[in-house]
């Protein structure tokens, strides 16, 4: 065994207590789905999990009509403070099951365990510990005295962060007074299923929260029904521009967060190695399905080639595999289709004419895989410079002066986030400034906290997550 | 001796600063409730909506990073000079509205003080919607607000002056540059007030003024990528949800048809949240 070679350690998946088949979680019960059924599978190793129902637009017909009547005669009359008490119960509840939840999260999505562990789930618990805290302080959200609640959000969520995206949705939406009809990505239900067990434990009454598994029918069903008030995505700018146009007209509210291509700036006073890091964490972290990633890398031309260098070093010590060992850094990529579409843009990267480098290491026979990889000497124009990859391949341009880091920066239609490597403060605040982003980070990357708004300018989407702004998402002042 | 003949006043647009005629050389007539000839206002086109879009963004980043004390301070001044323009006002709008010389009086009043109402939100409103976040680590975070660049506005249509200055002035304050369309039947006070903006210090192409047809400019405007919000708080009798299916495209933020609150919300309308992370550290 060499230095870097460590043996197996994975997690047991003993924890786990997997029905055959999963149901929809409609008015507090498990009820079948009338759209048909499919399998999820592991993207590490293609085997089946469970069968997934398909909700149909009857089942979202009757999520919707109880998540309304839950609305209207429980959720909306209850005080904040036993709202609050509820969602303290699921924080948790969260807690108590996290190791079963991170497992069935790395086996679902195929994340290394641990980042599901370490990252999502602890996440998951302090969403709704913070929002749990603002159920009964809504006159301070900043919409002036007796805000109201919306009424019945529709939720759509990704398939990157599942858990975490379904916190980042439903904690705010209940602490508000709103019921919920949440759909999970198709690939990667099981977690939110999970939880819907943790709902009945946590004894929330029946239809508060309704989750409607499926595929992009289901989801496009739940964000035109007419009864739903207020509609929120996170997902691809594509399906953002169309929910935006269904939306149109009706009256709903809508939070989108969509697409990013975030700059990692990295000037030539950065302090290297921790800038390394930095730039691995922003692109390799999740395997790179992550919307905020930094997945254009500026870097001062003085020194490009040492922080490549370095970089290419650090990546040969990365051991991607088994999501469920402990020991793993990169996991697997989440579907077939997104492993084809990483796979598109590579190859059109080195057909444009950038150079690709990719990390040397054993890919798994089965399951869907990418090898870290960095393309170097890329140009503006080039399309991973421009499009989102959302995998684990890093675009490298450079820059000469900060005006030039900055343009080259906003230099797209995108603007969730950014990263600036610098031991100059009056320098860093100076380029926070002028970044058209809604998320900076400063000598770190890929930083997430309840307590911090998060969300994008241009066609990153609209709205906020976290943070009061989070809140205020989901009600509306007195007077309106 | 006959009475002094009058030297009527041109009404055209206002972009960049200057105020030049419809590129296409249209106009159309301006008339009073009575019927009585007022003014050929230019009736804007296409290009001219182009230009004004080009003409807001250049001056965005110039307005969006001047102080907001200086902010403040200019749109303390456009009051100034409106109040001190208050019969003017006062005429034009008894001649397009129709109405009595204390209600023109009234909407004037009732603008300038709008007007100074917001001025003095600039450097306050991202004390009131900023926060330090206390994250769970050992970060220094932070959350402002900031414009969200160029809005482009269909202004009220049931005044002349009021309605346009409740829909421009909340955009101005954290930072955005503003293409308006006037009202259609009332766009004299619109033309007369970016005359007083041109003279209260606030850069050209800060504000720029189309008059003519709110449903043949907005669409061009709800498509243009290079603009990022709309208000369509006077389109309410055009189809406004073509509009807004149109903005979903470059994935604007819109401000559906409907009554103008004065409030801190209507500033938020406008700007994105930016949340700055750093480490801290002792090392």
């Amino acid at each position: 065994m060499g230095f870097l070679e460590y043996a197996p350690a994975p997690e047991s998946r003993s924890i786990l207590q997997l029905k055959d088949s999963y149901g929809l979680f409609i008015n507090g019960d498990f009820v079948e789905g009338r759209g048909g059924a499919f399998d999820t599978i592991s993207p590490a190793d293609e085997s089946r999990i469970a069968a997934i129902s398909i909700g149909s637009d009857e089942d979202i017909d009757s999520a919707v009509a109880a998540a309304r009547h839950a609305h209207t005669k429980v959720w909306s009359k209850m005080s904040g403070r036993d709202r609050g008490k509820y969602l303290f119960r699921i924080a948790r509840l969260v807690q108590e099951r996290a190791r079963e939840l991170a497992v069935a999260e790395s086996l679902d999505n195929g994340k290394p365990i641990r980042e599901s562990r370490d990252v999502d789930v602890p996440l998951v618990a302090a969403w709704f510990f913070y929002y749990a805290g603002w159920a009964d302080k809504l006159d301070y959200a900043g919409l002036g005295a007796n805000p109201r609640s919306l009424g019945v959000a529709g939720q759509v969520i990704p398939w990157n962060f599942p858990l975490l995206m379904l916190a980042w949705k439903v904690a705010p939406a209940l602490a508000a007074g709103n019921t919920v009809v949440l759909k999970p990505a198709e690939t990667t239900s099981l977690t939110a299923l999970i939880f819907a067990e943790i709902l009945q434990q946590a004894d929330l009454p029946a239809g508060v929260v309704n989750i409607v598994t499926g595929a992009g029918a289901t989801g496009a069903s739940l964000v035109r029904h007419d009864d739903v008030n207020k509609v929120a995505f996170t997902g691809s700018t594509g399906v953002g521009r169309e929910i935006a146009r269904a939306v149109a007209g009706t009256g709903k509210s809508l939070t989108l967060e969509l697409g990013g291509k975030a700059a990692n700036i990295v000037f030539d006073d950065a302090p290297i190695d921790q800038a390394v890091e930095g730039i691995v964490n922003g692109i390799f972290f999740n395997q790179g399905h992550v919307c905020c990633a930094g997945s254009r890398l500026l870097i001062q031309e003085s020194i490009h080639d040492e922080v490549i260098d370095r970089l290419k070093t650090r990546l040969s010590t990365l051991r991607l595999g088994d999501p469920l060992d402990k020991n793993t850094d990169i996991g697997a990529i989440n579907s077939a289709e997104q492993l084809a579409r990483i796979q598109e843009l590579s190859r059109i990267g080195e057909a444009e004419g950038a150079e690709r480098w990719t990390a040397e290491c054993e890919i798994p026979e089965n399951g869907f895989w990418f090898a870290p990889t960095i393309f170097t000497g890329v140009e503006t124009s080039h399309r991973i410079a421009r499009e989102e990859v959302f995998g684990p391949v890093l675009s490298v341009l450079t820059f000469r002066t900060p005006d030039e880091a900055v343009a080259k920066a906003n230099n797209t239609p995108y603007g969730l986030s950014a990263g600036i490597w610098s031991d100059k403060g009056s320098r860093i605040l100076a380029v926070a400034d002028r970044l058209r982003a809604g998320v900076v980070w400063a000598n770190t990357f890929n930083r997430f906290d309840p307590s911090s708004p998060f969300g994008g300018y241009k066609e990153s989407g609209y709205g906020r997550e976290g943070g009061a702004q989070g809140l205020t998402a989901y009600l509306k002042g007195a007077s309106a | 001796m006959s009475a002094r003949l009058t030297v009527p006043k041109t009404y055209k647009l206002a972009i960049g600063g200057a105020f030049p005629r419809s590129e296409s050389g249209r106009t159309y007539e301006v008339r009073s409730p009575k019927g009585e000839f007022l003014a050929n206002a230019a009736k804007a086109s296409r290009k001219d909506a182009r230009d004004a879009v080009v003409a807001a963004r250049a001056a965005q980043p110039k307005w969006a990073g001047a102080t907001a004390y200086n902010r403040g301070q200019v749109l303390y001044r456009v009051a100034e000079v409106l109040e001190g323009r208050r019969a003017q006002f006062v005429d034009e709008i008894v001649a397009q509205q129709g109405v009595s010389a204390a209600a023109a009086g009234a909407q004037v009043d009732a603008a300038i003080d709008l007007w100074i109402w917001y001025a003095g939100w600039c450097d306050k409103y991202a004390q009131v919607a900023g926060n330090l976040n206390p994250v769970a680590g050992a970060y220094f975070n932070i959350s402002t607000p900031e414009p969200t660049g160029v809005v482009a506005i269909v202004a009220p249509q049931s005044d002349s002056l009021l309605g346009l200055v409740s829909a421009i002035a909340p955009a101005l304050v954290s930072g955005n540059t503003v293409v308006a369309i006037a009202s259609e039947p009332f766009p004299l006070s619109a033309i007369s007030f970016a005359e007083v903006l041109a003279t209260s210090d606030v850069p050209g192409g800060v504000v720029n003024v189309l008059t003519g047809a709110p449903a043949e400019m907005a669409p061009w405007l709800a498509d243009h990528s290079d603009v990022n919000a709309i208000d369509l708080a006077g389109a309410g009798d055009i189809d406004w949800v073509d509009l807004q299916v149109r903005a979903a495209e470059t994935l604007k933020r819109v401000i559906e048809p409907g009554e103008i609150l004065a409030s801190p919300q209507r500033i938020a309308a406008f700007t994105e949240i930016k949340t700055v992370w750093h480490p801290k550290s002792m090392a």
